[in-house]
């Protein structure tokens, strides 16, 4: 068995991802291990829930929050999920370079919204003096946005580390799950920011 | 690597093979050494509790360090022995019970097993340096933990962060192994119960420890980065340590006990030479308790005032697993029931399990009733029943596996005649210790106290108990007599010692490293007992005889956690002065870079040949 596992589109698998069983291994743990972030971050929103209206006399979520910026934050993110999809279709047909091109550009839209979210930090803490001491609902709010964007930082390190390594040589049996794995893990940030959205900026305008 | 290359070597050269393997047999022998050292460490706390304990107002140790004994036993014996010996158990035997060459992440495997290590090293560094070792119970209740001295917590944060990080690598790859590498003809349905067991476990494993990794980071940050989770003046809330750490610890107990189960299902059968009784209520009577056990985590907390509904909730939900639990009592005893059964260690141990779990599960029932627990609350009564389930159930379980299956996992058998007197002292010991307890408990002793007064009632019990652990401990020593026996001058394993039933009987003891040299095609449950019964006696192969793919060794997995532990050490002291940053960064620079290195080189691992493995066949 040769480990050359180059493919063409006529010999490409219907599913990449999983023609191999490492890559079925692959498939399979990743999902698991969201299983286990799931977890993670409910544990996170149940601590927020419970602590978010503790300002101790400091700023609270009515006084800070405001939807424009998380909007177009928002946008971003589910944008960047929708190229990681388009990523993938050009993935199964083999189309290495359109591939790349939408990569390129969900890495680019993670930056933006990385960006974003540290202007808002700052913001929060320049303007407001509401910082991760300020109170217990700053405690919360800082580490349960700031464990989502640690998990963006991470994931974009991870797409980059990909598609830099695999940038000559093309797709095969062996790196199309490392790719899939990535998109996987995308739309699970992505969703992860649904729920932050909704239950910290949206229920936080409402006091 | 060749098979000649794994002949006679240097003791460095071993050292080097068992840092580097991926190999899951000889990982499994990683965690059976490093979750028996520390279960020694954990019975020297326990002896040094009662030995404090013996009489009344004894000042064998200082309130303090009594304090840090009791936290580093639970602490230990928990994190540290039981779950790693568990881990290693199913290491050992669950790919060769579904018919797989190895696991799903060989190298997630090691890397789970380093992570585990280290932290505990790390946790139990707290010993000799940093002012003392964790205090605050092996629950480390908020502000009790936020406002303890010392780095004695901090170490307690880290240690369980790093090592739970690698357990939960390790459900993951099981999980993922099931899923995906059971033999041709090993359906769900097929599978042995301990690795159904392992199968459930692994998902506890994977949806508890987030819990804790959580309650972990709100605990570190507010000891070290001066948040305010847990600062009432600021607004925070004491109660969120508590749900989360028992949202993990309530399905932990099950972790522990579920593997188990397995086991003595698996020897129950064999040595009973009966196929098990009810082996589909057995399937789902595991993964009932499993799911429940995720609904009953507040049954930890009726005393705090949650109120009388939720408190009922909790109540009836608990007691609900009492159910499938008689399911699996009654079932043993039917698989016993008229079958021919062999008395040796393994099978005393399933004996001896069975009405001292069953007594544990009973105590669980009365602390399950919301308004008696007002009673018992923080009482011996509590000790009790907790070490009834968990010694009785998870240390006999072990040592019932350890007997089982040693065989297979080192090639050699455990003396019968110290297997029996191992049990005998351990099992009359057990009971001298903690049966006592339970009416130490009733009569109003607190548990965590230090000291207690003379001629309350208290003396007498104290004292047998003390005397039990010593039997228990005596137990142990000889058991260690016996592991160095057959390492010396035991007697060599034949390939299927117990008239086995499943696929890891069908291979040699102990197994070659790519454990089956033609995948095995499973006909039915109890696939051997199926050939045997057939008149057969051997495997069916489910394909010709070809190249093996194995995977790369590699250090990558020891150098990550190194990496985090060196980061563990610079949270820990960063808190003194910033200049430990510097570790907190070399050592996360450290990890990430072994990281990306695994990331960036491509392992492809490597094909023994098949002529080699003919060759090897005269």
């Amino acid at each position: 068995m040769s480990h050359d596992h180059s493919l063409n589109p006529e010999t490409m698998p219907q599913e990449p991802e999983k023609a191999t069983l490492e890559g079925r291994n692959k498939f399979y743990g990743l999902w698991f291990f969201l299983g286990g972030e799931t977890v993670l971050f409910a544990s996170f929103f149940g601590t927020y829930i419970a602590l978010r209206n503790s300002t101790a006399g400091g700023p609270a979520s009515t006084d800070l929050f405001g939807l424009g910026l998380v909007f177009a934050m928002t946008m971003i993110l589910l944008t960047s999920s929708l190229t990681s999809v388009y990523a993938m279709y050009h993935m199964k047909n083999n189309d290495f370079k359109k591939m790349q091109l939408w990569l390129a550009i969900t890495a680019f839209l993670g930056l933006s919204f990385l960006a974003l979210e540290i202007y808002e930090f700052t913001h929060y803490i320049i303007d407001y003096g509401f910082t991760f001491r300020s109170s217990a609902f700053g405690s919360a709010f800082y580490t349960l946005v700031g464990f989502h964007g640690g998990h963006v930082t991470f994931g974009i390190a991870w797409l980059m580390a990909l598609m830099v390594r695999n940038a000559k040589r093309g797709l095969n049996l062996y790196n199309a799950p490392k790719f899939y794995t990535f998109s996987l893990y995308w739309h699970f940030i992505d969703v992860v920011w649904v729920f932050i959205f909704t239950v910290v900026y949206l229920m936080g305008r409402v006091g | 690597m060749s098979i000649a290359a794994t002949q006679k070597r240097g003791f460095g050269a071993f050292l080097w093979d068992y840092i580097t393997t991926v190999d899951h047999k000889k990982i499994a022998h990683l965690y059976l050494f490093g979750g028996g050292f520390f279960f020694l460490l954990g019975g020297l706390e326990a002896m040094i509790i009662r030995i404090q304990l013996a009489t009344p107002e004894n000042d064998f140790i200082s309130a303090g360090l009594y304090n840090e004994m009791i936290t580093m036993h639970g602490t230990t014996m928990i994190f540290l022995a039981a779950m790693p010996l568990l881990l290693g158990l199913m290491n050992a035997v669950m790919p060769l019970q579904i018919g797989a060459r190895d696991v799903a992440f060989p190298f997630l495997n090691s890397l789970g097993f380093w992570l585990f290590m280290f932290g505990g090293i790390l946790l139990n560094f707290s010993w000799f340096m940093g002012g003392g070792a964790p205090d605050a119970g092996w629950t480390a209740y908020a502000p009790l933990s936020t406002q303890s001295p010392g780095h004695g917590v901090d170490f307690y944060v880290l240690g369980l962060q790093i090592s739970g990080a690698g357990t939960l690598m390790g459900g993951i790859n099981f999980l993922a192994t099931i899923v995906t590498m059971r033999a041709p003809g090993m359906t769900y349905m097929r599978m042995p119960l301990f690795s159904w067991a392992t199968f459930i476990t692994s998902v506890l494993i994977l949806f508890a420890f987030p819990a804790l990794t959580v309650g972990l980071f709100l605990l570190m940050f507010d000891r070290m980065f001066g948040s305010a989770f847990f600062d009432v003046a600021l607004g925070g809330n004491t109660i969120i340590w508590q749900h989360l750490f028992w949202i993990f610890a309530h399905p932990e107990v099950y972790i522990l006990i579920l593997p188990v189960f397995g086991v003595f299902s698996d020897i129950t059968a064999t040595l009973s030479k009966k196929r098990l009784f009810g082996y589909t209520a057995m399937v789902f009577a595991t993964i009932l308790i499993a799911f429940l056990g995720f609904m009953v985590w507040a049954h930890h907390m009726f005393t705090v005032g949650l109120g009388p509904v939720a408190n009922s909730i909790f109540a009836i939900a608990t007691m609900a697993i009492a159910v499938p639990t008689g399911i699996k009592i009654f079932n043993w005893l039917a698989t016993m029931w008229g079958g021919s059964i062999t008395i040796n260690s393994a099978m005393l141990w399933t004996l001896g399990f069975i009405p001292s779990f069953t007594i544990g599960g009973m105590t669980g029932i009365m602390l399950a009733s919301a308004v008696a627990d007002y009673q018992y609350h923080d009482t011996y009564f509590v000790v009790a029943h907790f070490h009834y389930v968990i010694v009785g159930g998870t240390v006999f379980g072990i040592m019932a596996a350890l007997h089982f299956w040693w065989p297979k996992m080192f090639g050699r058998i455990l003396h019968e005649g110290m297997g029996k007197l191992t049990f005998w002292l351990f099992f009359v010991g057990f009971h001298l210790t903690f049966f006592v307890q339970h009416f130490l408990g009733l009569m109003g002793m607190p548990r965590r106290y230090w000291v207690f007064l003379e001629d309350q009632g208290l003396d007498t019990g104290n004292m047998v108990s003390t005397i039990g652990a010593f039997l228990m401990a005596v137990g142990v020593v000889i058991f260690l007599i016996n592991v160095f026996y057959t390492w010396a001058k035991g007697n060599k394993a034949p390939a299927d010692p117990w008239d086995g039933r499943s696929l890891e009987w069908a291979i040699s003891s102990p197994p070659p490293y790519y454990n089956f040299k033609q995948t095995p095609l499973v006909r039915g449950l109890d696939p051997l007992w199926v050939e045997k019964m057939e008149g057969k006696g051997e495997i069916t192969p489910a394909e010709p005889l070809g190249d093996i793919h194995m995977p790369n060794s590699s250090i990558l997995p020891f150098l990550i956690s190194l990496g985090f532990t060196i980061a563990g050490f610079g949270f820990i002291f960063q808190v003194d002065h910033s200049a430990y940053l510097i570790l907190v960064f070399a050592g996360i620079g450290l990890a990430l870079l072994s990281m990306l290195i695994r990331s960036l080189k491509d392992d492809h691992g490597y094909h023994i040949k098949k002529e080699e493995l003919e060759r090897e066949a005269d």
